[in-house]
């Protein structure tokens, strides 16, 4: 049987090489379905809506350290922080670790030619192009984008004057998440059925790296809680444009009128705002989780390669992703612990959000059990690494403040929140990425990121995000509330608490403007910099493995790769050197280390040689 | 070797910051003093775990950093070790769980004999009602709301209402010593009551009724501050709480009317008509003092010449203040953002009462 699939294999691939590769530069580099072209397609677009994420923000520091003196007026600011975080969340870090790592890595590292449906994934990337060009569309249209918050909570979002809702601001951005959600949802299926159909021979589910364990496990949450949002935002453009009022109550404006979609439609009555709040979180919560489980992965893979040394506990780490995916969709209401619904739901969601910092704490308690006796080559990746496991160790300890219910309550909707969760969600998330483009650029352009950029770009940063977002803990005990875009003489902040602000500013913008030197590092780079060997770090996965670099059409040249082993024979005892690849037959002098894993009834290898 | 030190400083650093930091949390005013205690068990237990997580993985990078003739351990796992960690971590689970629970249940759970205030928001004010000597506050629905002679939007027909006493001001008075329960609900879209001194907070959401509890235990002013995004003006959305002795807080409720008082007013001048339109509907946004808000003060307004967003420039007599009444968004003063609610259910007797005002805030 193990010879008919790979015969089955060579003629797969001599099909690739008569009908396959594409011609022409549309073909190869516009409407591609090369699963590695699209991956960068992906990247880019995604870091090219970051950087406007990125500018919203300084939009943002500058109003909030100098209010009034660079003409941001309050509407604005409202526009820029709802643009930031919906940008940061869904366009920048959901489509960057999904559709850039998850489509360059699935079909890599577990020895594939490309996606299961290599037509719907480029549908998928275009879709997703289409929903970033309807965002950013709404900067032009009268009245500019919505400032309804990146929440969206009605009944704000859809009264007229909510900034940038008397326009098409708010339509534009309920379509672009539509869109977006479409994209998602073709990517997320290619994902999955790539991922359970098209392993190499040998490549059972415990033998994939974490990467692939996190893509594929935030994929289905994906899959099972954008749904949410679908809904939830096609109701909102049903209260919105056809006045009913699912999200709606009965409500006056300052006149003492009642509230309706235009004058011809009778008045909103009934609905209930808290609807869409649970709708929102109970895709919201799980989406955090579609960003981190991603880069837990990427984090294990570069951690392992760079220290030398196999992941520790690699059964509790696939485990521990599964039960985190699993209780991602029970903890929604944590966002809602003021937000008037029935106090008693508090009580179970408080438990549900302790409970998940058991697995994961588990994560974290193995990264640095693989720093623990390992060989640690401080490479740009790692360092990159290292500041991700002190920032998710920060960001996921005030997890436990604001998941216990009276903790939170105090502590909602202040300063702490913001650090809370630009620490946990976006600088460890950020830096994941950082982590992943760092290590796998040799791979993608064959060449080697600049050594002085790399680490003035890391050593800024990482300053940077403990200067910028460390004091708003404090600034949210004194009970500072975010989305403000002054403090006027109404409330008794003390004045230290100003200046706080214009020193974060001032820090916030340096680190935004070393982001910069992180882009001139890639284009420069791309072409300029210095060759790189098909497998730089000496790393064990398949990735690294194909015979040209960067990988051509069909990846594998003529034959797929056979997997004898896991993802991390690192410093194996017996053998002649610190790393095995995926692909090493055993012998004497690399004799298999993963016999733990055969243990648990997971394993596959009846098919090995 | 750097990263490692970089960790150590980090830790350092970060000790040193909450030690000499000036910010810390605001002076507890109520009796949620459990709250506080809960806020710093949390810290004392995730500072310990900040602590000893950075420096083990400084030692471990500059311990085990790379040399060519070592290699790393072969250490894949360690079954007994993780079981006991995940132990140690679900106690500590269990440690921040279990008393921050008990703490909630109070919270949940208001004593008997809280008295009753009202909490309404509104963009971007707040006012506050009372339930008078009944106890009960009147049934309220947002379809009798009307400015002027029902601005809480109290049902007529429910004798409970009758006697409720109506405090629209963005000042609340509360007796210190007894345990208060705000009932809450808005008008118009989501707000946050909070008061940082008292540590709880509760989203205000229209279309039902919320409700926290505290006991007052200090006198003195407190702020308030809405801490759900609310629109445009969100962040002027401030108000006072006053706790002060029962004798005084007496005094200062009776000046308050009652509800059913308010239909049978005494004769009053047009323009203290128009000072209580703005009361209700306009001083939100706009001041009277000359200080910056959401819109263009009103102080000196009429007659003087406006300059439009297009750059033209306006004289501002009756005919633009009822157009910017009925129509706000026809002409947009420069530097203002626009997006206030047109009030085309004035009557011409009551934009005349509203003008007349704005007028006298010119001489």
């Amino acid at each position: 049987m193990a010879k008919a699939e790979h015969v089955e294999a060579e003629q797969h691939h001599d099909d690739h090489d008569d009908h396959h590769e594409p011609q022409g530069i549309w073909q190869k580099y516009i409407f591609s379905q090369d699963h590695k072209i699209i991956a960068i397609q992906y990247t880019l677009t995604a870091i090219f809506v970051g950087l406007i994420g990125l500018g919203l923000s300084g939009v943002m520091r500058l109003q909030l350290g100098f209010p009034g003196d660079f003409g941001i007026t309050d509407a604005f600011y409202f526009q820029a922080i709802t643009m930031h975080g919906m940008i940061m969340v869904v366009y920048l870090l959901t489509a960057l670790l999904l559709g850039g790592f998850g489509n360059y890595l699935i079909p890599l590292m577990l020895g594939a030619r490309d996606m299961a449906f290599p037509y719907l994934n480029m549908l998928s990337y275009w879709f997703y192009f289409v929903s970033v060009v309807v965002l950013l569309a709404s900067f032009f249209v009268p009245g500019g984008p919505t400032g309804a918050g990146w929440t969206l909570y009605p009944p704000q979002s859809i009264l007229p004057n909510t900034p940038g809702a008397d326009g098409l601001g708010i339509v534009l951005m309920i379509g672009s998440l539509a869109i977006f959600i479409v994209a998602a949802t073709m990517g997320g299926l290619n994902y999955v059925v790539t991922v359970l159909q098209l392993r190499a021979k040998g490549m059972t589910l415990m033998r994939m790296p974490l990467s692939i364990w996190g893509i594929f496990t935030a994929s289905i949450l994906a899959l099972l809680a954008f749904p949410a949002l679908f809904v939830g935002a096609v109701m909102m453009m049903f209260d919105n444009l056809l006045g009913t009022s699912f999200f709606m109550p009965a409500i006056v404006d300052a006149a003492g009128n009642l509230v309706s979609a235009s004058p011809d439609k009778p008045a909103y009555s009934g609905g209930s705002p808290l609807l869409f709040q649970h709708l929102f979180w109970y895709f919201g919560h799980p989406e955090v989780y579609i960003v981190a489980l991603p880069a837990f992965g990427v984090i294990s893979d570069v951690l392992a390669t760079h220290a030398r040394k196999t992941i520790f506990g690699y059964h509790m780490m696939v485990w521990a992703i599964l039960a985190i995916g699993v209780i991602s969709f029970v903890v929604w209401a944590h966002h809602m612990f003021v937000s008037g619904m029935n106090p008693y739901f508090g009580f179970f969601f408080a438990s549900t959000t302790l409970v998940i910092a058991i697995p994961t704490a588990i994560k974290v308690y193995n990264w640095i059990f693989t720093l623990w006796r390992g060989n640690i080559r401080l490479n740009t990746p790692m360092l990159w690494c290292i500041g991700f496991i002190s920032t998710f160790l920060i960001g996921g300890l005030t997890g436990l403040w604001l998941g216990n219910v009276i903790v939170d309550i105090p502590l909602s909707d202040t300063y702490f929140v913001i650090a809370h969760f630009h620490l946990v969600m976006g600088v460890s998330a950020v830096f994941a990425i950082f982590a992943g483009l760092y290590h796998w650029f040799p791979k993608v352009t064959g060449r080697h990121l600049n050594k002085i950029m790399s680490r003035t770009h890391f050593w800024v940063t990482f300053v940077g995000v403990y200067v910028v977002f460390l004091p708003m803990h404090y600034l949210g005990f004194e009970g500072m509330p975010r989305r403000y875009p002054s403090y006027g003489e109404d409330f008794n902040f003390p004045a230290s608490a100003t200046d706080l602000n214009a020193f974060i500013t001032i820090a916030a913008i340096i680190m935004g403007i070393v982001q910069f030197v992180f882009i001139f590092n890639m284009a420069w780079s791309a072409f300029k910099g210095k060759k790189a060997e098909g497998n730089p770090w000496e790393s064990t996965t398949l990735e690294w493995q194909t015979p040209d670099t960067p990988p051509v059409h069909g990846n594998w040249g003529p034959s797929l790769p056979v997997v004898h082993r896991w993802a991390y024979d690192y410093s194996v005892p017996g053998a002649n050197k610190d790393y095995l690849t995926q692909d090493t037959a055993p012998s004497a002098t690399a004799p298999r280390s993963d016999r733990h894993l055969d243990d648990h009834g997971t394993h596959n290898n009846g098919h090995e040689d | 070797m750097a990263i490692g030190i970089a960790l150590i400083l980090l830790v350092v650093g970060t000790l040193a910051f909450h030690f000499w930091s000036p910010w810390t949390y605001s002076e507890l005013a109520s009796n949620w003093g459990q709250i506080d205690s809960m806020l710093s068990l949390t810290f004392v237990v995730s500072a310990i775990v900040f602590v000893v997580i950075n420096l083990f993985v400084a030692v471990c990078v500059i311990r085990f950093r790379y040399d060519k003739d070592r290699k790393a351990d072969f250490d894949p796992e360690n079954k007994k070790m993780e079981w006991i960690l995940i132990g140690i971590t679900t106690v500590g689970v269990i440690m921040l769980l279990a008393p921050g629970l008990f703490v909630y249940s109070e919270f949940v759970n208001p004593p008997e004999e809280a008295h009753v205030v009202e909490v309404v928001g509104q963009q971007f004010a707040w006012s506050f009602r009372f339930p008078g000597e009944d106890g009960v506050l009147g049934l309220s629905d947002m379809r009798f709301v009307n400015i002027i002679s029902n601005p809480f939007g109290i049902d007529p027909d429910d004798p409970a209402g009758h006697d409720d006493i109506l405090v629209q001001q963005e000042e609340l008075h509360l007796p210190i010593g007894q345990p208060v329960k705000t009932q809450m609900r808005s008008k118009d879209v989501l707000h946050n009551f909070y008061v940082p001194n008292f540590r709880v907070k509760m989203d205000l959401v229209p279309g039902l009724v919320t409700s926290l509890w505290f006991t007052p235990t200090k006198t003195g002013t407190f702020d308030i501050a809405c801490a759900e995004y609310c629109g445009n003006g969100h962040h002027t959305m401030g108000g006072k709480v006053v706790v002060e002795d029962q004798a005084s807080f007496e005094n200062w409720l009776a000046q308050f009317p009652v509800f059913k008082s308010e239909d049978s007013q005494v004769e009053v001048s047009i323009e203290e008509i128009g000072s209580r339109i703005a009361q209700s509907a306009c001083l939100s946004c706009h001041s009277i003092d000359g200080s910056p808000s959401v819109g263009p003060t009103w102080l000196g307004l009429y007659g003087k010449q406006e300059t439009l967003s297009d750059g033209s420039t306006v004289s501002v007599d009756d005919d633009y203040l009822r157009e910017s009444i009925v129509d706000p968004n026809a002409k947009i003063v420069q530097g203002y953002a626009g997006g206030m609610s047109a009030f085309a259910n004035l009557s011409d007797d009551e934009l005349n009462a509203l003008i007349r005002y704005i007028e006298t805030l010119s001489e």
